[in-house]
C-alpha cells in the first residue's frame, strides 16, 4: 500500500485510451465500473477533443457482482461492434474488473465479430500509464500489422503519438517535414491518427522513426525484429539533436543528410548579448525520461545552464537517465512521489525548474520560475498555435518558452541596484507577467525584517557543522535578488562548513561570493 | 408580498412512467465528493483505500491541484496488498499512523470505501473501529464507501454524512438541523433568514470542525439542502429526527417553499415571515428575470449526473420559462424528491440510470436549445452545433437560495448568450 497525493501518471488502462483516442476506426470496450468514464474528460476538457473516446465501459455495479458480470461485458461488446461499426476493438479490464478475473478477451472471442478484438493485459497494480500505451500499441502492430513488400520510394513510419500527448499533434508535423526535406515520404504515423488499416500498412516503410520511446519502443523492437525496419534513436529535440537525427536517419536509409535551417533562430537568440543574462543559471530537469534527456542536452549545450540535478517518474527509462545523469555529474531522481521532487529542488535550490505542471506548482510554492518540458498535461499543454518541441521550430519555442518565465537580463541588473523600491522590488516578480505587482509598504524599515527569521532560513541545514546566519549577514543575504538567494545561500553554507566555520558573518558570505565568483 | 408564483401544475411528474435504463452511465463516482468536502470540514483527512485510478480521478475530475498539502490522499493497493487480507489491515495501520504522526491537526478521519477495496471485502468500517480505539481522543475515524459500484458522484457527499449521523451524541433538545455541505456564504444566508423568524438553535451537517457538532434525537427537525442526501435522510429516521418535506431550496420559489416549511414547523407567523422573506425575494424575482431573458421559451435537455436535475429543471421551467425535454437523473428517491416532481409539469421524459449512446440519440433527435451534461459529453455535444452546460459546476458554485438565484439562472444563460455573441463569419 502505497500513500499518494498526487500522480505523474494514471493507470494503464489511461494508456490504452490514450492510444484508442488517438486512432480513427478503433473501439476500446473496457470492462471497468461506473465513475471509470471520468477519463474521458481527459480528452475532451484537457485536449479540448470533440469527439468522445471511443470507449465503452460495461458500468458493472456491486448488485451485478454476486451474478453474472460477463454477460455485461459481453452485450457492451456486441451493441458497441452495432453501432460503432469500427474496424478492429482492443478490449480490457480497468483495474476493478481485473480482480473479477471475466478475461474479456476471452469472452470477446465468443462473440465471433467479424473484426479484429485485441486482448489487452495490462497489471494495473503493478504498472502505469505509459507501460499502458507501449504495451497496447504493441498489441496493435502484433495483431495487425504483417510483413510486407517495402515501398519503392524511401519511406518512414512515424510511431509514438498518442491522445493525450505533450506536442504530439505539432511533433508530427515538423518530422514530417524534416523527413520531407531529405526525400523521404512518411507511410504510417501511429497510433495518431492512424486506423487499424493503416496499422496493417506499417510494415512497408522502410524504417521507423520513433518519437517517443515511452509510448512506442516495444513496438519498434518488434518491428524491427519482425519487418526488418530500423528505428531512429535520436528524439530530435533541440538543435543538436535535430542534427543528429538528420545525420542517423541518412545514416539508415543511405542518403544525404540534409536539413534546411533558414528558419532556425534559436542558436543566435542564445548566442546574442541579451542573453548572456542565461550564463550558467542552475537549473533542475524533471519529467518522462525522453524530453528530459533531451531538455539536458538543450539546457548545457544550447542554453548555457548549468545542469544541477535531473530525474524521471517513469522507472522504465530509469536505467538510461541514471547513466546520463552520471555524464552531466549529478544524480539521478528517480521516483513518482512528488514530495520527494519538492525535497531534491528545495535541496539544490536551483534558479529554474525544467519540470511538468508539478514542478510549476512546486516552483510556485518555493519561489522558483519554472517552464514546462513534458507530459503529465494541462490544459495550458494544447496551445491553439503551433507549438511542437522537435526539429528546427521545436527549438525555437523551446527557447521561447525556456526564457519567459525568467526575468530578463537588464530587468536582472535593476533589481540589484534599486532592491529597496517600493514597486520594483524583487518579490514583486518578472514585470512581463501579467500579474498584480506586490506594493512593498514604504517606511518599513529593517528592523522588522530582522525580527522575522524568513522561512528559508529557518530550513535546518543538512552540513554536518550545526551553522548559523548572524543577523547582520541574514539581513545582507536578503538584499540579494530572490532568484539568486537560494544560490547565494547555499553556496556560503556549503563555503563555510568545507571550512569549519559555523557562523556565517557578512564577510563570510561575501568571501563565498568571491570563492564562486565566474 | 402576495404569492406571485404560477399555481402548481395540474398534473406534475409524480406519476409519470420513468424511463429506466441500464448501460454505459457517463457519471463520477463518489469518490469525487471529497474534492469539496475536504474543504468544507477543516479537521478531516479523507483517505482513499483504493488504486492508481482512484488517486487520478481525483486529480483529474475537478481540474483542481489543490498544492497547498490537501487534506485527501489515496493508499493505493499494489498487488501484495491482494495477496492476503491480513496484510491490507496492517498495511492500512501502517499508512495511518505515518499520515496521522505527520497531520496532528488532524480530528476526524475518513477511510474511504473504492471499487477495489469493495470487491477485495477489505473490511473497513472494522479498520475504522480499531483505529477510532488507538487514536482516540485525539482522532475519531469513520468509514463510507464511495465507490462507484455503489455510489454515484454526490451519493459520495451522502455516504460520508450518513457515516456521521450514528455517532452524534444523543439529545431530547428541539434544533433544527440543516443537512448538507454548502458553500459558507450560503449556509450563512439561510441561517441568518431562519434566524431572522426566530427560529433556532441551528445546527448543520457537517459541522466545519468536529468539536461544534451536536446532539441529535426524537425532537431534531431536519431539512435537506440537496437532493442527494437519501441516506443520510434515512439514517436520521432511525435516530427518529423529523424531516421537514419540501422542494429544494433553488430560485425564488423554491426558497421560499423550502423556508416556508421549516417555519410552518416552528410556527412562525405569516407577517414575521413575510417581515424576513419579502426584500430578499422581490431581490431574487429581479435577478432571474434579467438572468433567465436568454433562456424564456427555450428547450433543455439534462443528462444524469448530480442528482440536482429535477430541481433544477422546476427552475428553469417554472421561473426561467424553459420548456424540459427530457430529465434525466442517477436515480430517483421518491421520499424527498416528490416535493419538486409535484411542481415539475408533466411533459419531459422522467429517465432514471443511463444507457448514453441512446440517450445521445434522443438528445439528437430532440435537438434542445439547451443542453446540461458532464464534461466528458460538453465539448463533443458542442462540436455538434448543441449548446451545453457542464453540470458539475452546479455542484461547485454557490447556487442556493434567494441571492444565489440570478446566479444559478446565469450559469445556464451564459451558455445560451455565448453562442449569440460569437461572429466568426467574414464581414462581407
Amino acid at each position: 500500500m502505497k500513500l499518494t497525493v498526487w500522480t505523474y501518471e494514471g493507470p494503464p488502462h489511461v494508456g490504452a485510451m490514450r492510444v484508442a483516442t488517438g486512432m480513427k476506426d478503433m473501439h476500446y470496450v473496457l470492462h471497468a465500473p461506473q465513475g471509470d468514464t471520468y477519463a474521458d474528460l481527459l480528452f475532451t476538457m484537457i485536449e479540448r477533443r470533440n469527439h468522445r473516446p471511443p470507449v465503452t465501459y460495461t458500468t458493472f455495479q456491486a448488485r451485478d457482482l454476486g451474478a453474472d458480470t460477463a454477460y455485461l461485458f459481453k452485450d457492451a461488446a456486441k451493441a458497441a461492434y452495432e453501432r460503432f461499426k469500427p474496424q478492429a476493438m482492443i478490449v480490457g479490464a480497468s483495474c476493478t474488473a481485473e480482480l473479477i478475473q471475466d478475461d474479456p478477451g476471452g469472452l470477446a472471442e465468443t462473440l465471433g465479430l467479424p473484426i479484429p478484438a485485441i486482448p489487452l493485459e495490462l497489471p494495473s497494480y503493478q504498472r502505469k500509464e505509459n507501460f499502458g500505451a507501449d504495451e497496447t500499441f504493441f498489441q496493435i502492430v502484433r495483431h495487425l500489422a504483417k510483413p510486407m513488400e517495402k515501398t519503392a520510394r524511401v519511406t518512414a513510419n512515424l510511431i509514438g503519438p498518442t491522445g493525450l500527448g505533450f506536442r504530439h499533434r505539432d511533433d508530427i508535423t515538423e518530422v514530417t517535414g524534416l523527413l520531407m526535406d531529405m526525400g523521404i515520404e512518411v507511410n504510417v504515423v501511429a497510433p495518431m491518427p492512424a486506423s487499424p488499416s493503416d496499422i496493417a500498412k506499417l510494415g512497408q516503410a522502410h524504417f521507423n522513426v520513433l518519437m517517443y520511446p515511452e509510448t512506442a519502443e516495444t513496438a519498434a523492437r518488434y518491428m524491427e525484429r519482425e519487418f526488418g525496419q530500423p528505428y531512429t534513436k535520436v528524439v530530435p529535440i533541440g538543435v543538436g539533436a535535430t542534427r543528429d537525427f538528420v545525420l542517423e536517419v541518412a545514416q539508415i536509409c543511405g542518403l544525404e543528410p540534409k536539413l534546411d535551417e533558414s528558419r532556425l533562430r534559436m542558436p543566435w537568440y542564445s548566442a546574442s548579448v541579451d542573453s548572456t543574462y542565461l550564463t550558467g543559471k542552475r537549473v533542475f530537469l524533471f519529467g518522462d525520461g525522453t524530453h528530459v534527456a533531451a531538455c539536458a542536452r538543450i539546457a548545457r549545450d544550447e542554453m548555457g545552464f548549468e545542469v544541477v540535478g535531473m530525474g524521471c517518474y517513469n522507472r522504465e527509462q530509469a536505467r538510461m537517465l541514471r547513466g546520463l545523469a552520471k555524464d552531466y555529474g549529478v544524480e539521478a531522481l528517480i521516483t513518482d512521489d512528488y514530495l520527494e521532487v519538492e525535497r531534491r529542488i528545495e535541496e539544490l535550490a536551483p534558479e529554474m525548474i525544467l519540470g511538468t505542471q508539478m514542478e510549476r506548482h512546486i516552483g510556485k510554492r518555493l519561489g522558483i520560475p519554472c517552464a514546462v518540458i513534458s507530459a503529465p498535461v494541462h490544459v495550458q499543454d494544447f496551445p491553439a498555435r503551433f507549438s511542437p518541441q522537435m526539429g528546427i521550430e521545436g527549438a525555437n519555442v523551446i527557447f521561447d518558452t525556456w526564457v519567459h518565465p525568467l526575468v530578463m537580463g537588464l530587468e536582472e541588473h535593476l533589481l540589484t541596484m534599486f532592491r529597496e523600491d517600493f514597486e520594483f522590488h524583487d518579490d514583486a516578480g518578472a514585470s512581463h507577467h501579467g500579474h498584480k505587482a506586490k506594493l512593498r509598504e514604504i517606511g518599513i524599515t529593517d528592523a522588522s525584517e530582522t525580527e522575522t527569521v524568513s522561512p528559508e532560513l529557518a530550513q535546518p541545514n543538512t552540513g554536518p557543522v550545526e551553522i548559523v546566519w548572524l543577523p547582520a549577514a541574514e539581513k545582507e543575504l536578503k538584499k540579494i535578488p530572490f532568484f539568486v538567494r537560494g544560490k547565494a545561500k547555499r553556496n556560503t553554507e556549503t563555503f563555510a562548513s568545507e571550512r569549519g566555520v559555523n557562523e556565517i558573518s557578512v564577510d563570510t558570505l561575501y568571501e563565498a561570493k568571491a570563492h564562486y565568483a565566474r | 408580498m402576495t404569492e406571485q408564483f404560477a399555481p402548481p401544475p395540474s398534473r406534475g411528474c409524480s406519476n409519470t412512467p420513468v424511463l429506466k435504463e441500464r448501460g454505459q452511465h457517463e457519471v463520477f463516482c463518489g469518490l469525487t465528493g471529497i474534492i469539496w468536502l475536504h474543504r468544507k470540514m477543516q479537521d478531516a483527512f479523507f483517505l482513499v483505500v483504493g488504486s492508481r485510478t482512484c488517486a487520478h480521478l481525483l486529480q483529474s475530475a475537478a481540474g483542481v491541484m489543490i498544492f497547498a498539502e490537501p487534506r485527501f490522499a489515496t493508499a493505493i493497493l499494489e498487488e501484495t496488498d491482494l495477496a492476503g487480507m491480513a496484510d491490507a489491515q496492517q498495511e492500512l495501520d501502517r499508512v495511518v499512523s505515518e499520515l496521522l504522526a505527520r497531520r496532528p491537526d488532524i480530528k476526524q478521519l475518513f477511510l474511504v470505501g473504492s471499487c477495489p477495496s469493495e470487491v477485495i471485502k477489505l473490511d473497513l468500517a472494522k479498520a475504522a473501529e480499531r483505529m477510532s480505539a488507538q487514536f482516540a481522543p485525539n482522532v475519531r475515524v469513520l468509514s463510507y464507501s464511495g465507490s462507484g459500484i455503489e455510489t454515484t458522484f454526490t451519493q459520495g457527499e451522502d455516504a460520508c454524512l450518513a457515516a456521521m449521523v450514528p455517532v452524534l451524541p444523543q439529545t431530547d433538545a428541539r434544533e433544527l438541523l440543516l443537512v448538507g455541505a454548502l458553500p459558507d456564504v450560503v449556509e450563512e444566508q439561510a441561517v441568518g433568514l431562519l434566524e431572522a423568524m426566530g427560529i433556532g438553535p441551528i445546527r448543520v451537517l457537517p459541522a466545519s470542525r468536529v468539536n461544534d457538532e451536536y446532539g441529535i434525537g426524537p425532537n431534531t427537525l431536519y431539512a435537506l439542502t440537496q437532493p442527494f442526501l437519501t441516506d443520510t435522510h434515512e439514517a436520521l429516521q432511525r435516530r427518529h429526527a423529523t424531516y421537514i418535506a419540501a422542494p429544494f431550496p433553488f430560485g425564488e420559489e423554491g426558497t421560499t417553499a423550502w423556508l416556508r416549511a421549516i417555519a410552518d414547523q416552528f410556527g412562525v407567523s405569516e407577517a414575521k415571515f413575510a417581515e424576513v422573506t419579502d426584500a430578499p425575494r422581490a431581490r431574487a424575482r429581479k435577478a432571474v428575470a434579467q438572468a433567465s431573458e436568454a433562456l424564456r421559451g427555450k428547450s433543455v435537455f439534462f443528462f444524469p449526473d448530480s442528482q440536482l436535475e429535477i430541481p433544477l429543471a422546476r427552475f428553469l421551467t417554472r421561473e426561467c420559462g424553459m420548456e424540459a425535454v427530457e430529465v434525466g437523473t442517477p436515480f430517483i428517491h421518491r421520499a424527498v424528491m416528490s416535493s419538486d416532481l409535484d411542481l415539475l409539469a408533466e411533459g419531459p421524459t422522467i429517465a432514471e440510470g443511463q444507457d448514453v449512446d441512446k440517450q445521445l440519440d434522443r438528445c439528437r433527435d430532440a435537438r434542445p436549445d439547451l443542453t446540461v451534461c458532464g464534461l466528458g459529453l460538453a465539448n463533443p455535444l458542442e462540436a455538434e452545433g448543441l449548446t451545453t452546460k457542464w453540470a458539475i459546476e452546479l455542484v461547485f458554485t454557490p447556487v442556493h437560495f434567494y441571492e444565489q438565484a440570478g446566479d444559478l439562472a446565469g450559469l445556464f444563460s451564459r451558455a445560451v448568450r455565448r453562442r449569440d455573441l460569437l461572429k466568426l463569419e467574414a464581414a462581407e
